[in-house]
């Protein structure tokens, strides 16, 4: 039973880390219908940023505060100036785009920084709770976690149903030709909804950092499993990339305690196609229309 | 749909040069598809035969590995050019093929030829495991669930259960196949993989291009345009979006089984999520739905990183620049070109060529 309650705990934790890269996944496809494989990469690289923070002797709010700035900057940065002219192409040409940009940002990495993996010093400790005699695997750093994410998702919650631009937001993702005759700057809303999905990428990166090591390959397993969190719950649902990612987490985490270690990610496939047998949009699409 | 558009206007023309050309006995056999699709086939082994005893034992080994990616390719571009369904996990299929290669080659004395059908057979089971749970997803959907499978499979190999049979992390290795005595002794074994390899990618080639410009192609195509439609003519949209992913899968393992020929080797390292996502590059790179862009997705795909590598290496720099140059160029290209031919290689270059047609009449 103990065993029972610390896999769920330790799966809850990287659930919230998967769900924050679905989300991230989750706003770009909102906004342009363009999965963003480059989240991957992108977050590695403002993570890097914020390591170098750590390194030179800065504390770990300041590099916090870093990657998430650095991460608000490089969003808009790649919508502008290699999405923006694949927008209205075929969708596979913005699937090669950000492949491109994945292979890129990791060659970049490795040239600045090298190849090993760097460690990145955790918040709080690590060291778990303990209730009588039992350690649970939870500790203040996993309560960080939890809270810095759903810090992040009440605040987008707020921002897309309470203010005017987050009306304009939704507003450019859903009719983006009414939008523009109503006066609203289009392409600046995606640039935005870029910039913002790419914040909460390398809020996840910071995250799970010191879990998985700082380097340029470090983080493609999370980028796997956040799309993975993303297409459980459908990719137009912020709710279902949470429930996803939630899902998926413990999922993985039984997986590894209860059978190997080995096969985690084949248990994600197996989670992956029972959920898309059942529900193929994922649990949380509506039923809309099929275009023709 | 516009591009349909303008592929069916391309094949109107075309139709329309065949029906205007000399209708003698040669230009009637000409004009089925068999029997161009034959010739075609002939001419390009002819010309890889020269090719190959023209070029170093190095640049055999290249071409070796041009030829089985480009099996794999135009598996896939199939599949997701005239049939819609994106896969991102087809290292996968190539990592079963290679791993039945590898194990029958270890356990079983058969003749290579028998081995590598073998290894397309069990890979096209694999393909319809994965086709009848893939056949109702689509777009991302799809995408997710291939992408999990490239990552998820290759894992398997470490198993703990499995990893007496399949070795782990180490892999199979795989004896090299000597090129038979009747060539000479000091006949290089770099171009007998070539022979090999080139050898099973064209046939490849002439038996999908054979599927894809019949009824099979044609119904593979309606189900792409519209799935609702296709059914009401009569299209099993089902079973046909099966039978494309049996057949790029049995494509892929054939492929894979070749990998672990020419690199004498099966191992999951080879059979990264990477080499799912350069597979996909290389279609789109070449141009959707062309067994011609394949080959040029493919060729991009083993030289660019291996001229960049030569560079690197020549140019003095330090370490950790030079092993990243590579990918550096290969992503930079793949941005290129994707920006500047938004329809791959090949489509700009048919673009390119009724241009000059159409400056000569």
């Amino acid at each position: 039973m103990v065993k029972f309650i610390n896999l769920t705990l330790s799966g809850v934790t990287s659930g919230m880390v998967f769900a924050t890269v679905g989300l991230a996944l989750v706003l770009i496809w909102r906004a342009t219908r363009i999965v963003n494989f480059a989240q991957g990469a992108m977050l590695m690289f403002t993570t890097f940023l914020a390591w170098t923070v750590i390194e030179q002797g800065g504390s770990y709010w300041l590099a916090l505060a870093v990657g998430l700035v650095s991460g608000l900057l490089l969003g808009a940065v790649v919508e502008r100036v290699v999405i923006r002219p694949v927008e209205n192409k075929p969708p596979l040409n913005a699937v090669i785009v950000t492949l491109g940009l994945f292979v890129l940002l990791q060659a970049f990495a490795g040239m600045i920084w090298g190849d090993q993996p760097h460690s990145y010093p955790p918040a709080f400790t690590i060291q778990g709770f303990t209730v009588g005699d039992t350690r649970l695997l939870l500790s203040p750093f996993d309560l960080f976690v939890i809270g810095a994410v759903a810090v992040v998702m009440i605040a987008l919650t707020v921002l897309f149903r309470r203010t005017d631009v987050g009306l304009k937001l939704r507003a450019a993702a859903f009719a983006p030709e009414v939008s523009r005759l109503l006066g609203v700057r289009v392409g600046r809303m995606l640039t935005l909804g870029w910039a913002l999905a790419s914040l909460v990428g390398s809020l996840a990166g910071v995250l799970i950092a010191p879990q998985v090591f700082v380097g340029p390959t470090q983080f493609d397993a999370i980028l796997v499993f956040g799309f993975t969190a993303a297409v459980i719950g459908g990719l137009d649902s912020p709710v279902g990339a949470v429930v996803g990612g939630l899902l998926l987490g413990c999922t993985l985490s039984y997986v590894s305690g209860y059978v190997s270690s080995d096969i985690v990610t084949l248990g994600a496939f197996v989670v992956l196609i029972a959920v898309l047998m059942i529900r193929p949009n994922g649990l949380f699409a509506v039923t809309a229309g099929r275009r023709v | 749909m516009s591009g349909t558009g303008v592929r069916g206007k391309a094949e109107m023309s075309r139709a329309a040069t065949d029906a205007a050309g000399p209708l003698g006995p040669l230009g009637g056999l000409w004009r089925l598809t068999l029997v161009r699709h034959t010739t075609w086939a002939l001419l390009t082994g002819a010309g890889l035969l020269l090719l190959s005893l023209a070029l170093s034992p190095y640049h055999n080994l290249q071409l070796a590995q041009v030829g089985y990616i480009t099996c794999a390719a135009t598996g896939l571009t199939m599949l997701t050019g005239l049939g819609g369904q994106i896969s991102l996990g087809h290292g996968a299929f190539m990592a079963v093929g290679a791993y039945t290669a590898a194990l029958l080659l270890e356990h079983q004395s058969w003749p290579l030829a028998v081995v590598m059908a073998a290894a397309a057979a069990a890979t096209a089971v694999v393909g319809l495991i994965v086709g009848v749970g893939a056949a109702r997803l689509h777009g991302p959907y799809l995408a997710g669930a291939t992408l999990a499978l490239a990552v998820g499979l290759p894992g398997l190999a470490n198993y703990g259960p499995l990893t007496g049979w399949l070795h782990g992390q180490e892999g199979l290795s795989v004896a090299p196949s000597p090129p038979p005595l009747a060539l000479g002794e000091t006949f290089p074994l770099e171009r007998w993989q070539a022979w090999i390899s080139c050898l099973a990618t064209v046939i490849t080639m002439w038996f999908l291009a054979n599927l894809i410009h019949g009824r099979f192609g044609r119904s593979l195509r309606a189900t792409r345009d519209d799935e609702i439609a296709a059914a009401l003519s009569g299209i099993k949209v089902a079973r046909v979006r099966i039978i494309a992913s049996v057949a790029a899968a049995a494509a892929a393992g054939l492929g894979g089984g070749l990998l672990a020929v020419v690199a004498t080797l099966a191992a999951p390292g080879a059979f990264t999520l990477t080499l799912s996502l350069q597979l996909i590059a290389a279609i789109i790179l070449g141009g959707l739905g062309s067994l011609a862009g394949a080959v040029w997705g493919s060729l991009i795909l083993v030289l660019v990183p291996s001229w960049a590598s030569d560079y690197a290496a020549s140019a003095n720099v330090p370490h950790d620049i030079a092993s990243n140059l590579p990918p550096a160029i290969f992503g930079l290209v793949l941005i290129g070109v994707m920006l500047v031919f938004p329809r791959g290689l090949q489509g700009a270059l048919r673009i390119g060529v009724r241009r000059l047609r159409a400056l000569k009449s």
